[in-house]
């Protein structure tokens, strides 16, 4: 009996093994890190403690200014994704035999590419000598800044994230049962009701999910902001890189790095309280 | 006039051919099932009189209007789906009120109407519930009332109880038949089961490769199967092989040892026939006293009746004896059987051509 008990926790140990030495270890030096004082001169000193950072962090319109814009950078890049990608999921999932495995194949290959290579990509696309901005030029048009903008890095992350929202909102689509669009119609449902009163409801859990990691995954972003908002157009990000590699004060930049978590956490907690609320009854 | 009309309606799915030149008329506030094995088109003869799939050729008529190529949300006729497709998100009266705001009732007069639907199906109780918190038979239920609420002139239902266990089944079947009735709404519905279409149709549509092969009373198709692939589906059947040895109004056929009078006509000297008999209709005697001898090989026991399998001359055929208190007969014993005349059928013995039957 109790080698029966002890099995789960074998079974789940190298799992337990990886995710603590990976991930809860290097957070908790973190987090210590982000409470040590720094001097600019020694660096680093261990065993003194200080909640200077933080309060730097609180206290500088020029964090503020950047959290606000990661954070509304995040948000329209989730609102753009769950534009195109809820849709895109449920027109694939109605498309026909051959083309719905070709183009569910074209949805997900950005995976296959690294980001910084779909970063540069988006650079020669954008840039002032760029594909879009010759052919401006050709149809007689003043080119357009992009590159090192916020467009460069909403378009570009919207791209980078699409699978990540077309992905779970087509696992909530097969489970939907393909009589009750059928169903509505019969009672003289139209088709675009249907959609709105009968499907969205359904698929809301994967919109929910996919919202969720689109904006987890932007609101952390680094290479994308890294590589098409240039040196100026900073998110958090790049701030925490800049202070760990540039002015070399850790402590500072993992100051920024948990408060980024704790904020993402936050936002993501309440939306997915607000919006859970809505189907946590009916769909169980 | 009739009220529903399918006339030559065919169906292809590239150059296969599901439906083939489906003739049907239903009348108003009748019962109509269609019945076959599965792959035999009776699913898509029901989607496309709903609308779902399109008509390659032919027309169906509704109350004299031509609804071959109209939408399916223009039909407004209701249907209940083999999975019962309730929407999972609502409550069972959101549910069952759907189809009135589609149609744009007021709000007083639809919670009115979707109270008496679910009287009718039993569920006052549970119209808060939501679906997944129902059984199999209350989501049935709901299914039928969400379908019945908007008063539709033809009810259309999808294999309604396949979903269902036995038992439930059996209740539902006779429960949808006492609702069907009350409500007087012209059903057709589609199933696989042979008594549930008997039991509680008006007409059965008998369907095969796409075609329907008999259309009639279920007394009449159990009685008098068309084809020999009916008088097996609906029902057992013995079949034994024989030839016309006299015709005429009634018909001699030898069946080899022995040489017995059939009440159908029609039938030319030498023509190879089956003699259809239901093991219901055999009985048994002492030996000597019935038509044929034979030896009890196997028994089966199922609660009412004895099923018996029987070593004869002319075969083995199997015989369903009622238990009405008698002892039964042993393994290997010598029995004599015997059967009415006018409960035996001739079939051809070559499948006809199934394009060739008129509907009755």
């Amino acid at each position: 009996m109790s080698a029966s008990k002890a099995t789960p926790w074998w079974l789940s140990g190298p799992a337990l093994v990886l995710f603590t030495a990976l991930l809860l270890v290097p957070l908790l030096l973190t987090t210590v890190l982000s409470f040590n004082a720094y001097d600019p001169a020694t660096g680093v000193k261990a065993g003194e403690f200080t909640l200077e950072h933080y309060a730097h962090v609180f206290t500088d319109d020029y964090y503020y200014g950047i959290f606000w814009r990661t954070f509304w950078i995040s948000g329209l890049v989730t609102l753009i994704c769950v534009a195109v990608g809820a849709p895109e999921a449920y027109i694939l999932s109605r498309m026909g035999k051959p083309w719905r495995s070709i183009l569910l194949l074209v949805v997900l290959a950005p995976l296959l590419v690294s980001v910084v290579v779909r970063a540069f990509g988006w650079s020669m696309l954008l840039g002032p000598e760029g594909l879009v901005n010759s052919g401006l030029k050709l149809v007689g048009l003043r080119p357009v800044r992009m590159l090192y903008t916020e467009v460069a890095v909403v378009v570009a992350l919207a791209h980078v994230m699409l699978p990540f929202m077309v992905i779970p909102v087509w696992t909530s689509l097969q489970k939907l049962d393909p009589g009750v669009e059928n169903a509505a119609l019969s009672l003289r449902a139209s088709p675009f009701t249907t959609l709105r009163r009968i499907v969205l409801p359904q698929v809301l859990p994967g919109i929910l999910s996919g919202s969720l990691i689109v904006f987890g995954l932007s609101a952390s972003a680094f290479a994308i902001p890294g590589l098409l908002g240039g040196r100026r157009l900073k998110m958090v990000a790049t701030v925490v890189y800049d202070e760990y590699l540039h002015e070399l004060n850790w402590p500072l930049g993992a100051a920024i790095a948990l408060t980024l978590l704790v904020a993402n956490l936050v936002v993501m907690l309440s939306y997915n309280r607000l919006v859970e609320g809505r189907y946590k009854k009916s769909l169980g | 006039m009739s009220f529903l009309q399918l006339s030559n309606v065919t169906k292809f799915y590239g150059s296969t051919c599901a439906v083939s030149d489906m003739n049907l008329t239903v009348e108003k506030g009748e019962f109509v099932s269609l019945l076959g094995p599965s792959g035999c088109g009776k699913t898509t003869t029901l989607q496309m009189v709903a609308g779902f799939e399109a008509v390659s050729s032919g027309s169906v008529e509704l109350d004299g209007r031509d609804i071959t190529h109209a939408k399916a949300n223009t039909r407004g006729l209701g249907i209940v789906f083999q999975t019962y497709a309730l929407f999972p998100h609502m409550t069972v009266a959101d549910n069952v009120s759907f189809g009135l705001e589609m149609r744009k009732m007021p709000k007083a007069e639809r919670s009115e109407r979707v109270k008496q639907a679910l009287a009718l199906v039993h569920l006052e109780a549970l119209a808060e519930r939501y679906p997944r918190e129902l059984s199999g038979g209350q989501r049935q239920r709901v299914a039928l009332a969400r379908a019945l609420v908007i008063e539709p002139p033809v009810l259309l239902l999808d294999e309604p109880l396949s979903n269902l266990d036995a038992k439930l089944r059996e209740e539902m079947q006779f429960e949808l038949r006492k609702i069907q009735r009350k409500v007087g709404t012209t059903t057709v519905m589609v199933t696989h089961d042979q008594s549930e279409a008997m039991s509680i149709s008006d007409r059965v549509v008998v369907m095969e490769g796409g075609c329907a092969t008999q259309i009639d009373n279920p007394h009449s198709v159990y009685e008098h199967p068309r084809t020999r692939s009916i008088s097996t589906f609906v029902g057992k059947a013995n079949l034994l092989t024989g030839h016309v040895v006299a015709g005429g109004a009634k018909t001699r056929v030898n069946l080899g040892s022995i040489e017995v009078d059939v009440d159908d006509a029609g039938f030319r000297h030498g023509t190879l026939v089956l003699l259809s008999v239901r093991p219901e209709k055999l009985q048994l005697r002492e030996a000597g006293q019935g038509r044929l001898d034979g030896m009890v090989r196997e028994r089966f026991f199922l609660g009412s009746q004895w099923l018996y399998t029987v070593n004869t001359a002319l075969g083995e055929l199997s015989v369903l004896s009622p238990n009405d208190g008698r002892p039964a007969l042993d393994e290997g014993h010598l029995a004599g059987i015997d059967w009415p005349t006018h409960c035996t059928r001739l079939l051809p013995a070559d499948e006809p051509a199934l394009h060739s039957v008129e509907p009755a």
